[in-house]
């Protein structure tokens, strides 16, 4: 069985089909990638899949489970975290603030314990908080935790969204243009991070305009364009598909 | 939430204390009555402080909220429940001690079953209103708030059971326990003074509690990303509701509490620009910030409730909020700010001065 199977998948704005009969598998352990040149449907792809917008048809199972209208907070709930395109910290909270949040799922404490400052809700306070320390170092960010998210630098601000995202102890990451703003040294230490990341056990779903990344890191890749699959298959089968050349060639920005 | 942030709680007390020991020795107790009466207040405005700035939602009816604790205790405290004395309610008020029979006179609720039921009512309230309206965001929160507040307002003003345009008076003082007892009586200025202070740090230290725990953060995070809050695993909308509960019941309970200390509570404790007063002073005290709460609730109260301001009284809230939003939306209580804004109101000067300079030049 599949990690994440989506099958046939639709949804529109207006009168654009945004995705339309989309399908795909994730097998566990993989790092998949959907590409396509702008506008092709990968991140409406990334909201149906996360619950951030409902599907109008089609199906999603996450371990044979179907996930497809469930709210995004049960979604995570399952374990699937994901990254945003455009970096979406909390800004005016510390790094490991940030960090603190992405675990939520894995904590118990509530309105009434946290205000009583139960000890059993601060010693898992104090466990959250350790744990997450481990994340920040594991990402390098240990010397910036008491620092405010907000004013970190680009590059550091997605390492962060990373390290939440981590907290959670996903079994499925989603990575939405991980490498979206970094120059190419950032770029590089990402994909060390992502192949850091599938080789403690996550299976990584991530979609990506930077083609050097996918190429580099991705086991499967599926090809998107105007909302359809165009092509499925490992990095040096798409890399020859004539109708992938076609569709990216006919880009300015790929 | 680690001892550090206690520090400022053992200030208070001192600061509180010292205040006190200052006036008695001096003889000029009476300052007392409205740091009280201010004390309650700041006791709502902490609850709206954690609604407004660590969890960003908007209340322009949190007045309402504070008139349901206050006029539930006034109209139970107030009557006499002798011609419902076989009634199942009052059998077990009178079983369980919260209702006493005197003599002849009649049956008298206890303002304890008052406070439970004013804390019971705001819970219910909170929730019917808030689960359809906190799917709203921005001015239509705010509008659907002050639309909640209106309704309260005109309620309280036309119902005979809540006294009308007069309100309900001689409210008999609420006797807590060890010889405490909430009343204006000027000889129990000290000891309700302290009485009304005990709860505000009651609270102060419930609130810094949760805003430095697993769900404080995450209303910190829904203020600041409410999509990537969701990604997260946090329910938004049940945790929205809850903080929403949370600082009704903080007004509730701030309302009976100065109800039976002031005897009694009239239609202008649930007036909307009451809630735009509250509203106004945590702006001013810097959105998400307790302290900044406590100290311009202090601090804004006393000084209306003192009569400096005459008739300008709720004038003076509005045009507060007005210069707020224009000079210092993130409030005035932040060292950092305080130099931005000095920044602004000079950027300002100086762009009218050129104006008004260059304007026949150009």
């Amino acid at each position: 069985m599949s990690l994440l199977e989506v099958k046939n998948v639709s949804r529109s704005f207006g009168g654009l089909r945004a995705v339309d009969g989309v399908g795909f598998r994730v097998e566990e352990h993989a790092i998949k990638a959907v590409i396509g040149p702008n506008g092709a449907g990968k991140t409406t792809l990334f909201n149906l899949i996360s619950g951030s917008l409902p599907c109008e048809s089609g199906e999603i199972f996450f371990r044979g489970r179907p996930i497809q209208g469930l709210p995004p907070h049960r979604i995570a709930g399952l374990g699937i975290a994901r990254t945003f395109q455009n970096i979406r910290l909390f800004a005016r909270m510390t790094v490991i603030e940030n960090i603190m949040v992405g675990r939520h799922t894995r904590a118990r404490t509530g309105f009434g314990g946290a205000m009583l400052g139960l000890p059993s809700s601060r010693r898992e306070d104090r466990e959250v908080r350790e744990r997450c320390m481990e994340v920040a170092r594991t990402m390098g960010l240990e010397h910036e935790a008491g620092k405010e998210a907000g004013s970190l630098a680009f590059g550091r601000q997605r390492l962060v969204e990373f390290a939440r995202a981590l907290a959670m102890e996903p079994t499925l990451l989603l990575l939405d243009e991980p490498a979206a703003g970094l120059n190419i040294h950032e770029t590089a230490e990402i994909a060390q991070v992502i192949k850091d990341i599938r080789d403690r056990g996550l299976t990584i779903l991530l979609i990506e305009h930077d083609m050097s990344l996918v190429m580099d890191i991705s086991d499967d890749i599926t090809v998107l364009g105007s909302g359809k699959k165009i092509a499925q298959g490992p990095p040096a089968m798409i890399q020859a598909d004539p109708e992938v050349i076609k569709i990216y060639l006919g880009e300015d920005d790929a | 939430m680690r001892a550090r942030g206690y520090i400022p709680v053992a200030v208070l007390v001192a600061v509180l204390a010292a205040f006190q020991l200052l006036v008695s020795l001096t003889g000029q107790e009476f300052f007392l009555t409205q740091l009280t009466m201010s004390a309650y207040y700041v006791l709502a405005i902490m609850g709206l402080s954690l609604l407004m700035g660590y969890a960003g939602q908007i209340s322009l009816g949190h007045a309402a909220f504070f008139a349901i604790g206050g006029y539930t205790t006034a109209v139970l405290g107030t009557l006499d429940a002798a011609p419902y004395r076989d009634g199942a309610v009052v059998q077990l008020l009178l079983k369980t001690g919260l209702a006493s029979a005197t003599d002849a006179s009649g049956v008298h609720i206890s303002p304890w079953a008052a406070l439970g039921l004013a804390v019971l009512l705001a819970l219910a309230v909170s929730v019917m209103i808030g689960v359809p309206i906190l799917r709203l965001k921005g001015h239509y929160l705010a509008m659907a708030t002050l639309g909640f507040g209106l309704i309260v307002n005109r309620i309280v003003l036309g119902a005979r059971i809540f006294g009308e345009a007069d309100g309900i008076s001689d409210l008999p003082a609420f006797d807590l326990f060890a010889g405490l007892s909430v009343s204006g009586r000027p000889e129990l200025r000290v000891s309700n003074y302290y009485i009304a202070w005990g709860i505000v740090v009651l609270g102060m230290l419930l609130l810094l509690n949760l805003v430095n725990s697993r769900p404080g953060r995450a209303l910190r995070a829904i203020h600041d990303n409410e999509e990537a809050a969701r990604a997260m695993g946090v329910d938004t909308a049940r945790y929205k509701l809850y903080v929403f509960v949370l600082s009704a019941v903080f007004a509730a309970v701030a309302g009976v509490f100065l109800t039976h200390f002031n005897a009694g509570i009239g239609p202008s404790e649930a007036d909307v620009m009451k809630s735009v007063r509250y509203l106004a002073i945590v702006a001013v005290g810097g959105m998400a910030n307790l302290w900044g709460a406590l100290a311009m609730g202090v601090t804004l109260n006393y000084i209306s409730l003192r009569g400096y301001l005459g008739s300008f009284d709720d004038a003076f809230f509005g045009l507060v909020l007005i210069l707020i939003m224009i000079f210092a939306p993130e409030g005035i209580l932040n060292a950092g700010r305080a130099r931005a804004i000095v920044g602004r109101v000079r950027a300002l000067f100086a762009k009218i001065r050129s104006k008004i300079g260059g304007g026949g030049a150009s």
